[in-house]
């Protein structure tokens, strides 16, 4: 039966029923409900939640949970989540298997707390030091969010990799109805690395360092050919209205609720346009949108930031079509009008009709 | 109402239950098979004791949550009402707790409903459900789900204690009443 429930809430279900039962955060709008909702139910399954003094605590606890081997999570908002990228670095590179829910809010500095999705770069370029990766996985919709929270765990064990669950605002914070179908996870190598008591066996290290550049440049080199292999077999995506399409929108997130709108308006215009919808941010899924690109004469991305996923937008149309970019900032978003009159004025060169 | 998409604001104190009554017309939404979401505003919004959000029942996916113009407000006190009188879309019906908005400036393109809440919730012996007065005047004038499912999703959440779900009975339908009679 389905459940009336808050995107946050459906979060931290999702990951008690992926049998997450550690939690370390650091409350922040508009991602409180997340530690408010583990505060309540942890203890009930015989999990522990734990408020940090702060979000680089949050995250070095999230270390020690991942690296004995157990299910954790965190969760916050674009301030904090700049705070735990030292640790994240360090929690990559000791490949601990770990999810981070990034509810974003407004930026640079402090921001607003209204919906926003520059973290982008952030959250798929880096962020943190060094070459490395989170699997980045951009829900929009609630039920998306549970989905893909219970496989965000699946896949930070499989790769021994962070997940990032990156959400605005308002998917955060909107109630959606929810189901929580049994969930068939990957079959998963038991732990043998984690650091969970060496009686009877040899000691493991979780560790990110190495003291000789020799070494360094063979871990590299292994983490390179993992991100390859995520990149290989991890691309998603959805497409909208995109089978007869000649102009396609790239959005994710809230963005690509409302662009649905908005290619449904031009439809009914006689124009016909799909959506391109990336469901993981990284690996960006590239592949389907080769797949368009004999098809579709002019690309436009729609962001709530100034235009950073466009940038990757090019990177694969590679200047063969055009690719616009409309975005509100701040905290604000888009009315479907005003993505229809970004589209026309960009793309069909002025207002048609 | 045949319209495949409406979109409803519900504003008021904080503590008057607007945040609750637009979570029964989801719940509501949800239990007749419609797709529905619910949105509060949040974070400074909510500064100076005001609250509100909005909601979306739809035949079809829904695309924002967020609800610039609604096609039915509900304004439970002053503030809410100046802040979103001239947001209701033409042809829109706006309702209106007279009991703590007096005559203001009004508009020809849309329907005013007032209705005293307060008084009637006092009649009924519950200052608390004025909101679920104002649902039931709504329901009356423009309803979006079949009136059971609406006692059903009242039910659901505000809870199963009879005394409770007796009040809240009675004051959806002192609403229903005074809608009828309008």
């Amino acid at each position: 039966m389905a459940l009336l429930m808050k995107g946050n809430e459906a979060i931290a279900e999702a990951a008690i029923q992926a049998g997450c039962r550690l939690f370390y955060g650091y409350p922040i709008t508009p991602s409180t409900e997340i530690p408010e909702y583990m505060a309540k139910k942890m203890k009930a399954v015989g999990g522990t939640y734990l408020q940090a003094e702060s979000e680089v605590a949050a995250i070095y606890m999230v270390y020690g949970a991942g690296a004995v081997g157990e299910r954790v999570m965190t969760g916050t908002s674009s301030p904090g989540f700049s705070l735990m990228q030292e640790g994240l670095s360090f929690l990559f590179a000791a490949e601990i298997p770990c999810v981070i829910i990034d509810v974003m809010r407004g930026g640079p500095g402090l921001g607003g707390l209204g919906p926003t999705q520059a973290d982008y770069f952030q959250l798929t370029k880096g962020g943190g030091h060094g070459d490395y990766h989170a699997i980045v996985l951009a829900p929009s919709s609630v039920q998306e969010m549970v989905d893909l929270t219970k496989e965000a765990f699946d896949l930070a064990d499989y790769y021994r990799n962070l997940v990032i669950i990156a959400v605005d605002g308002i998917l955060g914070q909107m109630m959606e109805p929810v189901e929580f179908p049994p969930y068939e996870g990957r079959k998963l190598e038991p732990k043998t690395w984690a650091a969970s008591g060496a009686e009877g066996r040899s000691k493991n290290n979780v560790i990110s360092y190495y003291l000789t550049p020799e070494i360094g440049e063979k871990e590299n080199s292994r983490w390179g050919a993992k991100m390859l292999r995520i990149k290989e077999s991890e691309q998603r995506f959805v497409e909208y209205r995109m089978d007869d399409a000649e102009y396609a929108f790239v959005a994710f997130g809230t963005c690509a609720r409302i662009t649905e709108t908005v290619v449904d308006m031009l439809r009914e215009e006689g124009i016909n346009v799909g959506l391109y919808r990336p469901i993981t941010l990284w690996p960006f899924p590239e592949k389907g949108l080769s797949a368009r690109i004999n098809q579709i004469k002019g690309w436009m991305s729609i962001e709530l930031s100034a235009g950073q996923m466009v940038d990757d937008v090019k990177l694969v149309v590679n200047g063969k079509a055009p690719v616009g970019f409309y975005g509100r900032q701040g905290g604000m978003t888009p009315e479907p009008e005003e993505v229809v009159a970004a589209f026309k004025a960009q793309l069909l060169g002025g207002v048609q009709g | 109402m045949n319209s495949a998409l409406t979109k409803y604001k519900f504003a008021g104190f904080g503590g008057q239950g607007v945040l609750f009554i637009g979570k029964v017309m989801a719940q509501a939404g949800m239990l007749s098979k419609q797709q529905v979401t619910w949105f509060p505003a949040y974070g400074p919004e909510m500064r100076g004791g005001t609250a509100n959000c909005s909601v979306v029942i739809s035949t079809k996916r829904i695309g924002s949550p967020t609800v610039g113009k609604p096609d039915i407000a509900i304004v439970m006190n002053e503030a809410s009402y100046h802040k979103f009188v001239d947001s209701v879309v033409p042809g829109g019906t706006l309702y209106v707790n007279s009991s703590m908005v007096p005559e203001l400036r009004s508009r020809e393109d849309i329907r005013f409903v007032r209705v005293p809440v307060n008084e009637i919730a006092h009649e009924i012996g519950e200052a608390k459900v004025a909101n679920i007065v104002m649902l039931g005047a709504m329901q009356a004038i423009t309803p979006s789900v079949a009136d059971d499912m609406l006692e059903k999703a009242l039910m659901e959440l505000a809870g199963k204690k009879p005394e409770l779900a007796e009040l809240n009975a009675r004051a959806l339908n002192a609403g229903k009443e005074f809608a009828k009679n309008l």
